[in-house]
């Protein structure tokens, strides 16, 4: 739904070279509306719009389906035992080894993370890019399991703020799943079901 | 754990290592690159920097910065095009500027169809990688003469959209949903660094703020530059914050504008130096390396070393390589171009350095990467007054000034031009022409702006050989640029 165009200016302001000056959701404004600076000179024009894309989840599907409808964290590991790298175990999932480029084997994580994960760093923030859909302060967690040779980027939910070493546990979010990375948080180790996120569940 | 060795092939100190997941590289692989005949940086080329350019096309600053390589070499632009017989040319984003295929428009623009012309796409590294492109062409005698140049058009969105453009260079689907914004995955790297290398001393959130009030202060006196600001290590403290321990004034610009260069062969710098003779035809070695695009996917491995070190300063280095601290493909980048231009020790054999200071946790971490410091101990650096053009507790001239130009975090942050832009920003100072450049009150004046009264002449007296860093997402791509002045 686009809004009236009087709602969203776009206007020149200052000497040379001068700023724009945005006002308002600039990006659901109506496009070819002149853009002038102060002394009504023409800049620009206004070129908002509104994309739709569609973007396939391959081979990592696995992994998304987990998170958002079974509450299972899949990792992949390589089974090549000619590989260097056999037996090394992926999260984030990888679909094919980047060693010997074999297609891996999915690994259900979900007992490992729950037992051994722990914060490796974190921060805490509260400045976001558009469209982000996180509340505010979001805490960021990088995540190691034991096992596992790379840490995952993740969230972390519920009361506590995070540090390094943590042990936290992953959540799903199975009620209401965005299909994106999203549908997985974490928790302190410590935290009681009756007190998890709504919409999400060990 | 899982391992990799590199050093067991890169050095005679052979270190066996236990269990699976070596990943071994054949000799063909790991040589160090040959340039299969030398290459010289003849000219360079700037516009001005700013947050915003409403009165300006995207053309109009790549033909500013094109008009000063003709300048500086006392040529009219047609003269200086005669010698270009390629065109490569970077910008990040086609998103930005909302034009794809914009280096078809440039090359156009610039008036060279229907010569051979190509974009390089590596994000903020891409001034680094384009100018390696167009140091191999070079090199590989297919052309005599080619120009680099890049640009970036950050100012047709607001800051937000901008900021979730940029985190677009993350994993879209592991880490762009998580917060739509860069500096989260920065901040990350600032926490670990700060508490387990620098155990959470206090004083080394003050070292980064010290490294904010050198580049913005630099800056003051950069007429190209748009983030100059006299400010204190408390401004920098007190900043808003942008994800702790990172603030505002730790963040580098977003600028739009461009820069470029000209590389060419022995026999064209030689034709060209005798019509400018004070241009002294620059050699140019470019090292470049690559590490994934998530950092959280960087499997632990030995550091590789660089020729002044040796395993044994490692042998008790007790944090996970690179992890989340340092940057292997600027390690990679540096290995490379130091063996290519004979660098035995990054502190002795450079004059200057210009690093990616995208944040000031960045820019100290680089400081390791390119051996300025052992790993682990890059604050140093920093703290010994090495990195300062004076050092302020000597008041001698500081060791390896950097980032005279300002940086990214006080000159600009276009990033298909930041690369370019520290590269000419080192061959000012080996031309010795730095001083003229950033003085000329004309200069000030066209870009509207008044030349300060305590302006100050950062020149790096008789530089010789100077270093750039440019540097792509969480460190995904790294060029290192070495610039040196031949002996007459």
């Amino acid at each position: 739904m686009n809004e009236s165009i009087s709602d969203h200016n776009v206007v020149v302001v200052g000497g040379d070279p001068g700023a724009y000056k945005f006002d308002g959701r600039f990006h659901l404004g109506e496009p070819g509306k002149p853009i002038k600076d102060e002394s009504g000179k023409l800049c620009g024009v206004t070129k908002p719009r509104t994309i739709v894309h569609v973007h396939s989840l391959g081979g990592e599907a696995k992994f998304f389906q987990g998170i958002a409808e079974e509450g299972k964290l899949f990792a992949t590991q390589c089974k090549n035992k000619n590989c260097p790298g056999f037996s090394s175990i992926y999260l984030p999932f990888r679909i094919f080894c980047p060693d010997c480029l074999g297609r891996m084997e999915v690994v259900d994580l979900t007992n490992a993370a729950q037992e051994n994960a722990r914060v490796y760093t974190f921060i805490v923030t509260s400045r976001t890019g558009a469209f982000n859909t996180l509340k505010t302060p979001i805490r960021f967690i990088d995540i190691e399991i034991p096992g596992v040779v790379t840490i995952l980027k993740s969230y972390l939910l519920g009361p506590t703020n995070p540090e390094i070493g943590m042990r936290v546990v992953p959540i799903f979010k199975l009620k209401n799943p965005t299909y994106t990375i999203k549908d997985l948080a974490w928790v302190p180790a410590d935290m009681a079901r009756s007190r998890l996120p709504e919409e999400f569940w060990f | 754990m899982f391992w990799i060795s590199i050093n067991r092939l890169w050095t005679d100190h052979i270190k066996e290592m236990e269990g699976n997941g070596l990943i071994t590289f054949s000799d063909r692989q790991i040589r160090v690159p040959k340039l299969a005949r030398p290459v010289y940086m003849i000219s360079g080329g700037m516009s001005q920097f700013a947050r915003a350019f409403p009165r300006k096309k995207t053309e109009e600053l790549v033909i500013e910065a094109f008009l000063m390589m003709a300048e500086i070499l006392g040529m009219s632009p047609l003269e200086l095009k005669s010698y270009i017989q390629a065109g490569f040319y970077g910008h990040f984003a086609d998103h930005f500027g909302d034009q794809l295929l914009g280096e078809a428009l440039i090359h156009d623009r610039l008036g060279l169809d229907p010569l051979p012309g190509m974009g390089v796409k590596t994000g903020g590294a891409t001034g680094g990688y384009n100018m390696w492109a167009a140091m191999m062409a070079v090199a590989s005698g297919v052309v005599d003469c080619a120009l680099a140049i890049g640009w970036e058009r950050m100012d047709e969105v607001p800051t937000d959209e901008g900021n979730n453009y940029i985190a677009c260079a993350a994993d879209r689907d592991w880490e762009t949903y998580l917060g739509h914004i860069y500096a989260g995955y920065y901040s990350p790297m600032a926490t670990r660094y700060w508490e387990m290398i620098a155990q959470k001393d206090p004083k080394f959130r003050e070292t980064l703020a010290k490294i904010a009030v050198k580049h913005r202060g630099y800056a003051l006196h950069n007429p190209f530059a748009h983030g100059g600001k006299m400010i204190t290590e408390e401004d920098v403290l007190n900043s808003p914050l942008v994800a702790n321990p990172l603030r505002a004034l730790d963040c580098c610009l977003m600028s739009v504008g461009s820069a470029g260069v000209i590389f060419c062969d022995e026999a064209t710098a030689n034709e060209i130096h005798k019509k400018a003779p004070h241009i002294v035809p620059l050699r140019v070695f470019i090292g470049v390396g690559t590490h994934t695009l998530r950092a959280g996917d960087r499997r632990p491995m030995e550091i590789p070393l660089l020729p002044h070190e040796t395993l044994e300063m490692y042998n008790n280095y007790p944090h996970r390589y690179p992890g989340f601290t340092s940057f292997l493909a600027t390690r990679i980048a540096c290995r490379d171009a130091y063996r290519m231009a004979g660098i035995k020790d990054p502190l002795v054999d450079f004059d200057l350095a210009e690093l990616h200071d995208a944040f000031t946790i960045s820019d100290l971490q680089s400081y390791e990467d390119c051996g300025f410091r052992p790993y682990g101990r890059g604050r140093e650096f920093v703290e010994s007054g090495d990195c300062y053009l004076i050092n302020p507790h000597t008041n001698l001239p500081g060791r390896l000034p950097t980032n005279l130009s300002g940086g990214l975090i006080g000159c600009m942050h276009a990033v298909g031009a930041t690369g370019e832009m520290q590269v000419v920003e080192l061959a000012l100072h080996l031309w010795g022409i730095h001083g003229q450049i950033h003085g000329d009150s004309k200069r000030w004046e066209a870009f509207g702006k008044e030349k300060p009264e305590d302006w100050l002449d950062l020149s790096v007296p008789d530089a010789k050989c100077g270093l750039g860093i440019s540097h792509a997402g969480v460190g995904s791509h790294v060029a290192a640029t070495i610039l040196r002045k031949e002996a007459a």
